[in-house]
């Protein structure tokens, strides 16, 4: 569960760039984060992995009080909660096996096992085949499956995906929404900030809607219309 | 991919850098060994000398037999001696021919009468030289009394010299190695930014990516330990039957330079590279740690 109970974050020498956010996301859940250029997506996602200190409020992933969570513990939360990003951040240096098994190697898993779950998991993302390719071998939409597949392979109970379909065509778009949908579908949190209107429109989940750091709207159900006025194309 | 094998890499990828980090530590160690087995040898020498708290009184020519007797025996009547040994005129021949019996030229020019008798004395302790030294002086026919304290003085006064320059050029050796491990290690960090910014978003534990670089540190540290180690062992093995002449007489390099081959050689050697080992793992990871702190602050 992530919950936010009046979260503030100011940068030095700025406006809030997010304010007084209060929000509970259940396990399980499917919910898109929307809102315009600047409106803070990147700053929740980022929140929650630890990687900025909120400067307001409480920030609670599962048993973890993000706010006194000792620096010698951060990489926990980060095995708890997987990240992917618009641009990657593959190792253009190792292969797509070897980018995945990154995140089970951390955990001291022996070779055989890591073998097993690495194939598995590109199985899962349709990258089977491809693991001694290298990312500059790879068509963006494939590195995105690479991506993912890296994040999910230690088992997160939570995944956080910043604008994974940015740099994406629509159709491969789509085919990485599915890759997520069956995330969730096996029990993984999946929270999504994205500017992608038709997916937000036609998926129908939880809408999480920011603007200049206030949350505008949160719907069961909700459209990417929320933050029309300030929409930014794909 | 396990820790020693990523430190492995980390070195095999910048042969250069590597280079300059063993080459230092090697210099540093070389160094620092010498010294470190010079302060050594010279408080064992120290502490012979020490433990032999030895006058020799010489006597002049006219001096008789009965002189030296009554001497002995006044001193003997302290308490305070545990040898006097009577040295004649004929016995300082026999001495010097053995010691120079390769010296034909030598040993045709001496005769028994230009060599003086003297008398040997040990005291029980170093303390009780003081008391016997004013009784020596105002005995009949005494002519030099040749006393331990100067050469112990002498020895003292090398001793420390060793010590001081020795402590001082480790400490600056030291300290420049740690700064080049230290470079060599914040450049590999800058480099492989990227991955240890992948590897904290997957959640690598902070240990997980400092300890290949530690190792790495300590990896220079030990090969440059194990070279100067080499090398010192070789410099030691030539100048053996030199130093065995010199200092054979003292009882560990006696036995210890005996014979290359034997345990006490073997041992003091292993252990010697021992400590070599452990101090060179110490200062390079210290230079690892160092750039650590200052370029991975989470
Ligand atoms: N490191 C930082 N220092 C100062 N200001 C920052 C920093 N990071 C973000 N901001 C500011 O915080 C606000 C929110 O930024 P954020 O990146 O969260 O927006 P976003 O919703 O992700 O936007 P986009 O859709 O363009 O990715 C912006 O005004 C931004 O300038
Ligand atoms: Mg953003």
């Amino acid at each position: 569960m992530i919950r936010f109970d009046h979260v503030s974050k100011c940068f030095s020498g700025h406006t809030d760039a997010l304010s007084e956010i209060t929000v509970e996301i259940q396990d399980g859940e499917f919910v898109f984060l929307i809102g315009p250029s600047g409106a803070g997506k990147t700053t929740f996602l980022r929140l929650l992995i630890r990687d900025i200190l909120s400067t307001g409020g409480k920030i609670f992933v599962d048993d973890w009080n993000l706010n006194t969570l000792p620096a010698g513990k951060v990489h926990l939360l980060r095995r708890f909660v997987g990240t992917v990003f618009q641009d990657f951040k593959l190792l253009t240096d190792r292969t797509v096996f070897e980018n995945v098994a990154l995140g089970l190697e951390i955990l001291g898993k022996g070779d055989k096992e890591i073998k097993d779950r690495v194939l598995d998991v590109l199985e899962l993302v349709g990258l089977a085949g491809k693991q001694q390719f290298f990312p500059l071998q790879l068509s963006a939409g494939e590195m995105q499956r690479t991506g993912i597949a890296r994040a999910i392979v230690g088992g997160p109970k939570i995944l956080l995906a910043d604008e994974p379909t940015g740099n994406l065509d629509p159709e491969t778009a789509w085919e990485i929404l599915s890759i997520l949908q069956e995330v969730n579908k096996m029990g993984t949190t999946v929270v999504m900030a994205t500017h992608n209107a038709s997916i937000v429109n036609d998926l129908k989940k939880r809408t999480i809607a920011l603007d200049h750091g206030i949350l505008v709207s949160d719907e069961k159900s909700g459209r990417y219309r929320a933050a029309a006025k300030h929409q930014k194309k794909p | 991919m396990s820790t020693l094998a990523t430190a492995a890499k980390h070195i095999r990828r910048s042969p250069y850098q590597a280079m300059a980090a063993t080459t230092t530590m090697f210099v540093t160690f070389l160094l620092a060994g010498i010294f470190f087995l010079s302060a050594v040898a010279s408080a064992f020498i120290l502490q012979y000398f020490e433990s032999k708290p030895q006058i020799t009184v010489f006597f002049a020519d006219k001096a008789t037999r009965e002189d030296a007797d009554a001497l002995a025996k006044t001193l003997e009547s302290t308490g305070k001696t545990s040898s006097t040994k009577y040295v004649s005129k004929e016995d300082a021949l026999v001495i010097y021919r053995e010691q120079n019996k390769s010296d034909p030229l030598l040993l045709e020019m001496v005769t028994a009468d230009i060599l003086p008798a003297s008398l040997e004395i040990s005291a029980k302790e170093p303390k009780y030289l003081a008391d016997l030294v004013p009784i020596i002086k105002a005995a009949n026919g005494v002519e030099e009394v040749i006393y331990q304290k100067d050469v112990v003085d002498a020895l003292i006064a090398w001793t420390n010299a060793i010590r001081l320059v020795g402590g001082v050029l480790t400490g600056l050796l030291a300290f420049n190695s740690i700064l080049t491990i230290m470079t060599v290690v914040s450049m590999k960090i800058a480099l492989k930014r990227e991955e240890i910014d992948v590897l904290r978003l997957v959640g690598a534990s902070r240990w997980y990516i400092r300890l290949p670089f530690i190792l790495e540190g300590g990896l220079y540290g030990i090969g440059g330990a194990l070279l100067s180690w080499v090398i010192i062992t070789l410099l030691v093995l030539w100048a053996r039957p030199v130093l065995l002449g010199f200092l054979g007489m003292i009882p560990p390099f006696g036995s210890i330079l005996l014979s290359p081959a034997a345990t006490p050689f073997i041992l003091s050697s292993l252990g010697f590279l021992g400590g070599l080992l452990v101090t060179g793992f110490f200062l390079g990871s210290v230079g690892s740690l160092i750039a650590l702190g200052r370029y991975l602050k989470f």
